[in-house]
């Protein structure tokens, strides 16, 4: 790998749909609310945008082979170079990384990346689909579920480190509170850790109000070659580094306490930005947390916090919006919720307005230059990483 | 700018079910071939046994069995058998069904690191003969329990699940 | 901008089955070979791009279980939904941005564990409009043929000629599943699918496996290859997404990408300067079809000229010598790859019984299959 990189590509516009449970909208038309946001405030069009990337999550959720197609002309790409790229739940922070690199190439100036998903199609719960996810021959006909996995991670993180579930339980409660000021979300909650705790155990020791929700919405963001960005936008927030990773299928022969893919994609985009202290040049942090202990352990694998010792940092007030390192000030996927492409890249958007000082009752307070957002997938097993700065 | 304009109507429940709405049922139908290595898998376990296979190259002991090692990237053709025994390497309670419906009985999915192959290597399977959920616990050892050998078809369901061991 | 070109490629023969290995096995296949070609190992590799959708797979979140058999594990690996070659232009454009000097590209089919193909199809197919009309789905072809055949003054007896064409190419093509000598009178009397379209001109199933390891221009030169392929142009589009919106008679998409393509490469006479050319044809219209859109023809009649022998091996612009889909297999997002292998070994000089006297370029163009209006494009050129 070489770090010879010919061009620096920003973010000039960022827009999303309502998150919700059961949208009256389809797709493509959750789509095209979050491409017209996205570009209002961009100095851009629909004309000048040269080429669309598109996320989203398994076709089996939505009943729809091709998924990617069917969604075209929803997200702006009636007749232009439109491409769908894909690594699972990680795929909404991926989709940014898939434009950065279609501009970064010389090949196109501008990319419209645009992330959605409906999963309320899947009736009568989407989570029947998630079965497809497992080994066809090995696990699938044990009657696996989607929780199980979770549960099995999160279990190993504790156990290895001796944390406690009160710990965890946190998580709910920041991100839900957190999520309370986000005018999209369909979560938000002042909740208490005892609340938490006393919420109906799903699979121990995962708990009802530990998962984040189903959820339909889109989100999206405009990109530009640094020429087009300086001229259209007043403050372009530029892509410093972008990271992914992937790790082995054979989930049972790794150990789950510690996400080595989400570690190595970190580094790979905090070298791409030449960040060596990521703790104290990263100001805010937005990291994917479709359950609560994944939160930490994410903090954990992009070296944001000791293995095992985010809870303590939590614990202290560190991730709150007012802390050291404000961490899913958005509110993240428990307080806004899960539209599982459509929530990577809301992090993304998050981060973009965060740095503009444009996030309203959500701007966090240390005055931040450089964010970070990140997506994990699959059978536990990707990690992408995406480094944004104003500077 | 954070959106000010929020777009996207949720529906209610009620709202939900009255909408109008297109029915369809997905038919997707497939046989995957097993291929070499899970195959003689299969075969094992249709015999009552859980075999394993080392790569020569970083003499990982590794189940369930590949034709190729993942991490040296040279083909695997050396087959042990390992034992029915394991430790469990995590587990969890689960009380929801695949569409999240709660079950009367709740189920114990593990990761079961099976004696003979290297350690930290394990498959998924459920355990059973439970008497308290609350009483399970990483690092306990746990033995197969298989079908009777004429129900067996050579599938991971010929393991009925694994019973904690007696000490 | 830095060049890109093949540094290696691994393919296993298409086959109607292959029962006997798994799909990480047949993909462990061409990946030691892909390597072995290269002179390289996976761990020499920067970046990887599988070519998968969920569906084909039978499998949701397909990406999941694509880094073991690529050597793969803790890189950077994505999966692309769409054909080999958007795979292709994915890898290119990746090491275009100065970050990585190799990356591979996988694609493969195992066509042949969907009981339900047409049912998959279907499934593609708008849910609201399109999805409950109760008839087979290839439906859509069938207008799509009448119409081109219409505009273009192109008849039945043309198409299944097209079909002909391949199969027979394709008896000299050791990759290929489906060899065949067939009369333009065996292709119309088959079954019906919707008419105009009958079975004989619908592309058949095929399992296989493509591994590409692509690299830029310092990697290439430091292997001493005396001669090696680079891509010069790339093209990708979706034109009408949706049916209600689409040009019936023209294959917009291709037409797009390949002007993309040409621009890219400088090329303002494609068929003065393309030796020649590889296209999708997974029903037999849509090659005749896509070398119209490719601007191959000239304003002439393809037909006419499938007639006359300017797409054989002898004639003046050779088209799917390879076989294509009707002769290598459908393969989903595969078998414009095995086109790819092909057109590279002709460049190389290495084509066998097919071999061109030298050729020095070729566009191979791709299209996603129904439903879709999205296509790609790949110029390549020898030194």
């Amino acid at each position: 790998m070489g770090l010879n990189i010919k061009h620096k590509v920003a973010v000039v516009g960022a827009g999303m749909s309502n998150v919700m449970r059961r949208a009256e909208e389809t797709g493509r038309e959750l789509s095209f609310y979050a491409v017209k946001e996205a570009l209002k405030n961009s100095g851009l069009t629909i004309e000048d945008v040269e080429c669309v990337v598109m996320a989203t999550a398994p076709d089996a959720f939505d009943g729809v082979h091709m998924k990617g197609e069917y969604l075209a002309d929803g997200a702006g790409a009636f007749r232009k170079p439109y491409m769908r790229s894909y690594v699972g739940g990680g795929s909404g922070v991926f989709a940014i990384i898939h434009g950065w690199y279609m501009v970064a190439s010389g090949m196109f100036k501008t990319c419209l990346v645009v992330a959605e998903e409906k999963m309320s199609s899947a009736q009568p719960h989407p989570q029947a689909a998630f079965n497809s996810i497992y080994d066809h021959t090995l696990e699938r006909p044990l009657g696996v579920n989607l929780l199980w996995i979770f549960a099995l991670e999160m279990n190993r993180y504790m156990s290895v480190h001796k944390i406690p579930l009160e710990d965890i339980a946190l998580v709910s409660v920041k991100n839900k509170r957190n999520g309370l000021d986000h005018p999209c979300t369909q979560v938000g909650a002042e909740v208490t850790v005892k609340e938490v705790l006393e919420s109906e155990i799903m699979a121990w020791p995962v708990h009802r109000l530990m998962v984040s929700p189903t959820s339909d919405a889109a989100a999206a963001i405009v990109i530009a070659r640094d020429d087009i960005a300086r001229r259209v936008s007043e403050q372009p927030v530029w892509i410093k580094g972008v990271g992914w990773n992937l790790d082995t299928a054979f989930w049972t022969n790794r150990d789950l306490y510690y996400p080595d893919y989400v570690e190595k994609a970190a580094r790979m985009a905090y070298e791409m930005a030449g960040i060596t202290n990521p703790r104290k040049e990263i100001h805010v942090v937005e990291p994917y947390d479709p359950f609560a202990y994944k939160e930490l352990h994410h903090l954990e694998g992009l070296l944001l916090a000791d293995r095992g010792k985010a809870p303590e940092l939590l614990k202290k007030g560190v991730f709150d919006r007012d802390g050291e390192l404000p961490s899913c000030p958005s509110g993240g996927l428990l307080g806004v919720g899960n539209p599982i492409a459509a929530a990577g890249l809301m992090k993304v958007c998050e981060i973009f307005w965060q740095l503009r000082g444009e996030a309203g009752k959500r701007q966090v307070k240390n005055n931040p230059k450089t964010g970070l957002a990140q997506a994990w997938g699959d059978l536990m097993q990707v990690g992408t990483v995406v480094i944004l700065s104003v500077n | 700018m954070e959106p000010k304009v929020i777009r996207g109507r949720d529906l209610k429940r009620d709202e939900f079910e009255k909408a109008l709405k297109v029915e369809y049922h997905p038919e997707a139908r497939y046989a995957w071939d097993a291929g070499y290595a899970v195959g003689k898998f299969l075969e094992g376990l249709k015999q009552g046994k859980i075999l394993g296979v080392r790569c020569r190259r970083c003499r990982r002991i590794l189940v369930p069995p590949r034709a190729f090692c993942e991490l040296c990237f040279v083909p695997i053709d050396e087959w042990l058998e390992l034992k029915d025994t394991g430790t469990v390497n995590t587990f969890s309670i689960s009380y929801v069904s695949m569409d999240v419906k709660r079950l009367e009985e709740p189920e114990i999915p593990a990761v079961i690191e099976i004696d003979g192959a290297s350690p930290g290597v394990g498959i998924l399977h459920k355990l059973g003969e439970v008497d308290d959920p609350k009483n399970v616990k990483i690092g306990m050892k746990v033995k197969a329990v298989w079908k009777p050998e004429k129900e067996r078809t050579g599938a991971i369901t010929d393991i009925l699940y694994f019973k904690p061991l007696e000490e | 901008m830095s060049k890109v070109g093949i540094l290696g490629i691994g393919i296993v023969p298409a086959r109607a089955l292959s029962s006997d290995v798994s799909y990480r096995e047949l993909i462990f296949e061409a990946a030691v070979k892909a390597y072995e070609d290269a002179g390289i190992e996976p761990f020499d590799v920067d970046t990887f791009v599988s070519v998968s959708e969920d569906f084909n797979e039978g499998v949701s979140i397909f990406d999941e279980y694509v880094p073991d058999q690529l050597g793969a594990v803790l890189k950077p690996v994505h999966t692309i939904s769409g054909d080999g070659l958007y795979g292709v232009i994915s890898v290119a454009m990746q090491i275009m941005t100065g970050m990585f000097r190799i990356g591979v590209v996988e694609a493969h089919s195992k066509a042949s564990n969907v009981l339900n193909h047409l049912k998959i199809l279907e499934l593609a197919l708008d849910p609201v409009y399109l999805r409950h009309t109760g008839v087979d789905p290839r439906f859509l072809a069938g207008l799509e043929m009448r119409a081109y055949m219409e505009a273009s003054g192109i008849d039945a007896e043309s198409v299944a000629r097209a079909a002909t064409h391949q199969r027979t190419n394709a008896i000299w093509n050791p990759l290929a599943a489906y060899p065949g000598k067939f009369s333009p009178d065996d292709v119309l009397l088959t079954e019906v699918v919707a008419e105009p379209l009958t079975e004989g001109m619908v592309a058949q199933p095929a399992d296989g496996a493509v591994v590409v390891v692509l690299a830029s221009e310092d990697v290439i030169r430091s292997q001493k290859k005396n001669q090696a392929v680079w891509i010069e142009g790339m093209g990708f589009y979706t034109s009408e997404p949706s049916f209600d919106t689409w040009v019936w008679e023209r294959a917009t998409y291709a037409e797009l990408s390949a002007r993309k393509a040409y621009e890219m490469a400088g090329i303002s006479c494609p068929s003065k300067e393309i030796s020649f050319a590889e296209v999708d044809s997974r029903y037999a219209y849509k090659m005749l079809q896509h070398i119209e859109a490719c601007a191959l023809t000239d304003g002439r009649n393809p037909a006419q000229l499938l007639r006359d022998g300017f797409f054989s091996k002898e004639g003046t612009l050779p088209v799917n010598l390879s076989g294509a889909h009707m002769g290598i297999g459908m393969m989903e997002e595969a078998t414009a790859l095995y086109q790819l292998a092909f057109a590279a070994d002709q460049l190389l000089g290495r084509a066998g019984r097919m071999q061109l006297s030298d050729p020095y370029r070729c566009i191979i163009q791709s299209w996603r299959g129904l439903p879709t209006r999205s296509g790609a494009t790949c110029i390549l050129s020898r030194d």
